[in-house]
C-alpha cells in the first residue's frame, strides 16, 4: 500500500541502524509515549537493531490502559441497564473492570456494539430512537476529533437517546509528569505522530525547554521510528533539547486547525486520573456546559462504584516506564491477554501485550548475553 | 488506538451536512468524515482514524524524507574496509539473490517489509 510498505524497507533499516551505532557514544534513555509506536518497535525488533546503549522505555500512550478502573466500572453498570445500547471500539471488550468486564456483561445478556467509528455509534441512535446509545469515548488527542464530532452533530440534528462516556487523555501533560517524577530516567522523547497530525507540536517548546529534553515527532512505521531515534541521539550527544519534526509528510506545527476549532467548542480541561500512574491535573477533556447534555456520566449518574486492582498487577509500574512488561512476576504466568489482570495485557497498544504477543519473555539484555 | 492508515480518496460526497468520502486502503473501502480535511481532493492521499481523514499526506515531503532515508549510511558503506564488508556479510543469511531484485531477499533479511499492512 502506498505511504506504508517504502517506510519498511529493511535494508534501508539496517543502513539507518549502523548510522546510530555510529553516532552513539553513551548511554541513553529514549522514551516513546505512543502505545502504537511501543508494537511497532517490538514487532519489527527495532530496540534489538540499537545499540545496547539506547533503552527505548515504553510510555503510557495507550488509552485503553491508563482509563481509570472507575470509569470501567461505571461503562460496565450503564451497559448492564436494559434500554441501553452501549458502543465501544474492540479492544475495550475484554479490559478488566473490578468484577467483570463489556465482554461478559455482552454475555449476560447487555447491548454491546464495537463499531468502527463514533458516527456508527450515532447512527444507531437514529434507527434505535427507544434505546439510549452511549458510546465510549475514550482516546488521546487522536480520537478527540472524532468523538466531538459525534456530539456536535447529535447536538446540530437534536437526537436525544444519544451520549458519550467521556475519557479523553492529554500527552503534554503526562509528558510533564513523567519528567517531573523523582524517578524519571527519561532523557529524550519521541512524540506520538499522529497526536500531532492533529494537535501540531507548538505545545512542545515550551516543554522541551523547562525540562531541557529533545521532543521529536515521529511515526509509526520502522523507518520513521529510526528517524525519531536518530535525531533524538544527535540531539542528546550534541547536549541540545529542541523540538524537532521527523514525520512531515503528516504533521504540520500548527496541525489540523478545523479539528483544534471543534475540539475547543466542544471540550474542557479537566483534572483526569490515569489508571496505574493517579490523578494528573489539567490532563484530560470533558464535555463543557454546552455539551453536558450528552455527556453519559450526567445522565445515568451512576454511584456506588467501588474498585479494586488486582494485587498482583504491575501495569502502572510499566506506564511510568519504572519496569519492562516480562519484568512483571505475573506477566505470561497469571496474567495473559486471554486472561488479563490489566489494560496492559489487553489493548493492541498496551506494552504487556506486545511482549507478549511478540514472545518478548526475558529481557533484550539477558537475550544478548545468552549463548556467551 | 492512535493508529492512523494512509488511504486514496475516490469519491466525495458533499451532500449531507458532514463532509463524506470513499477512501480506499489497499483495496479495501470504507466511508470516511472529510471535515476536518476541506484541502483534501479526490485522488489524494490522507491518513484515517476512526473513520476520520486528519491531515492530507504531503507527497513531496514523503518522497524527500525517503531519498534521504536511502541515502543514509550509503557513504560508510562506500568507504568500508573489505573486513568490515565481510563482517557485515557474515551476518545476513544466504540469499539466492544477493541485490534483492527478485523481491524477496530483502524480507528474508530482516523479516520486515513484509508485514501484513496494517489494518484497524
Amino acid at each position: 500500500m502506498k505511504y506504508l510498505a517504502e517506510f519498511r524497507d529493511g535494508e534501508i533499516a539496517q543502513r539507518m541502524a549502523r548510522e546510530i551505532h555510529q553516532i552513539t557514544t553513551r548511554p541513553w534513555k529514549i522514551m516513546e509515549v505512543c502505545g502504537g509506536q511501543t508494537h511497532s518497535i517490538i514487532r519489527n525488533g527495532i530496540d534489538q537493531m540499537l545499540p545496547p546503549a539506547i533503552e527505548m522505555i515504553h510510555g503510557p500512550g495507550c488509552p485503553v490502559c491508563v482509563t481509570p478502573l472507575s470509569l470501567i466500572d461505571k461503562a460496565l453498570a450503564i451497559a448492564s441497564q436494559p434500554g441501553v445500547t452501549f458502543c465501544s471500539f474492540g479492544d475495550m471488550l475484554r479490559v478488566p473492570g473490578t468484577d467483570s468486564d463489556l465482554f461478559q456483561v455482552k454475555g449476560h445478556g447487555g447491548d454491546v456494539r464495537v463499531v468502527y467509528s463514533p458516527l456508527d455509534a450515532v447512527e444507531l441512535a437514529v434507527k434505535n430512537p427507544e434505546r439510549q446509545v452511549v458510546f465510549f469515548g475514550v482516546g488521546f488527542e487522536t480520537t478527540a476529533p472524532a468523538n466531538a464530532m459525534s456530539v456536535h452533530l447529535a447536538k446540530r440534528r437534536g437526537i436525544k437517546n444519544f451520549s458519550v462516556l467521556v475519557s479523553h487523555v492529554l500527552v503534554p501533560p503526562a509528558i510533564e509528569a513523567i519528567m517531573s517524577s523523582p524517578e524519571n530516567k527519561v532523557q529524550a522523547f519521541l512524540a506520538a505522530g499522529h497526536v500531532c497530525s492533529v494537535m501540531g507540536y507548538w505545545e512542545y517548546p515550551p516543554v522541551a525547554e523547562k525540562y531541557r529534553i529533545p521532543i521529536v515527532v515521529t511515526g509509526f512505521e520502522p523507518l520513521d521510528l529510526l528517524e525519531g531515534i536518530r535525531r533524538a541521539v544527535i540531539q542528546l550527544e550534541k547536549g541540545e533539547y529542541n523540538v524537532e519534526n521527523a514525520y512531515q509528510r503528516i504533521v504540520t506545527y500548527d496541525g489540523n486547525q478545523e479539528a483544534q476549532r471543534l475540539l475547543a467548542e466542544v471540550f474542557e480541561v479537566t483534572d483526569r486520573a490515569w489508571r496505574g500512574i493517579g490523578v494528573i491535573p489539567k490532563s484530560g477533556w470533558r464535555l463543557n456546559e454546552k455539551y453536558r447534555e450528552f455527556d453519559a456520566e450526567e445522565r445515568f449518574k451512576i454511584t456506588g462504584i467501588h474498585t479494586q486492582e488486582s494485587p498482583l498487577c504491575h501495569s502502572g509500574d510499566v506506564l511510568r516506564g519504572a519496569i519492562k512488561p516480562a519484568e512483571c512476576p505475573a506477566f505470561g504466568k497469571e496474567c495473559t491477554p486471554r486472561h488479563p489482570l490489566g489494560a496492559t495485557m489487553v489493548s493492541s497498544e498496551g506494552a504487556c501485550a506486545a511482549y507478549y504477543n511478540y514472545g518478548r519473555f526475558i529481557s533484550t539484555e539477558e537475550l544478548a548475553t545468552a549463548g556467551k | 488506538m492512535c493508529l492512523a492508515i494512509p488511504g486514496k480518496v475516490e469519491q466525495i460526497d458533499t451532500a449531507g451536512d458532514v463532509r463524506m468520502g470513499r477512501v480506499n486502503f489497499g483495496g479495501v473501502v470504507k466511508n470516511v468524515c472529510l471535515d476536518y480535511v476541506p484541502e483534501v481532493a479526490v485522488g489524494d492521499y490522507t491518513i484515517v482514524h476512526v473513520g476520520f481523514a486528519l491531515s492530507k499526506i504531503d507527497e513531496q515531503s514523503a518522497l524527500e524524507t525517503l531519498e534521504l532515508f536511502r541515502k543514509m549510511g550509503a557513504l560508510e558503506e562506500e568507504l568500508a574496509s573489505e573486513d568490515e564488508t565481510f563482517a557485515r556479510a557474515a551476518d545476513q543469511p544466504q540469499s539466492a539473490c544477493p541485490d534483492g531484485s527478485c523481491g524477496t531477499g530483502k524480507d528474508l533479511r530482516t523479516g520486515m517489509g513484509a508485514e501484513k499492512e496494517a489494518s484497524k
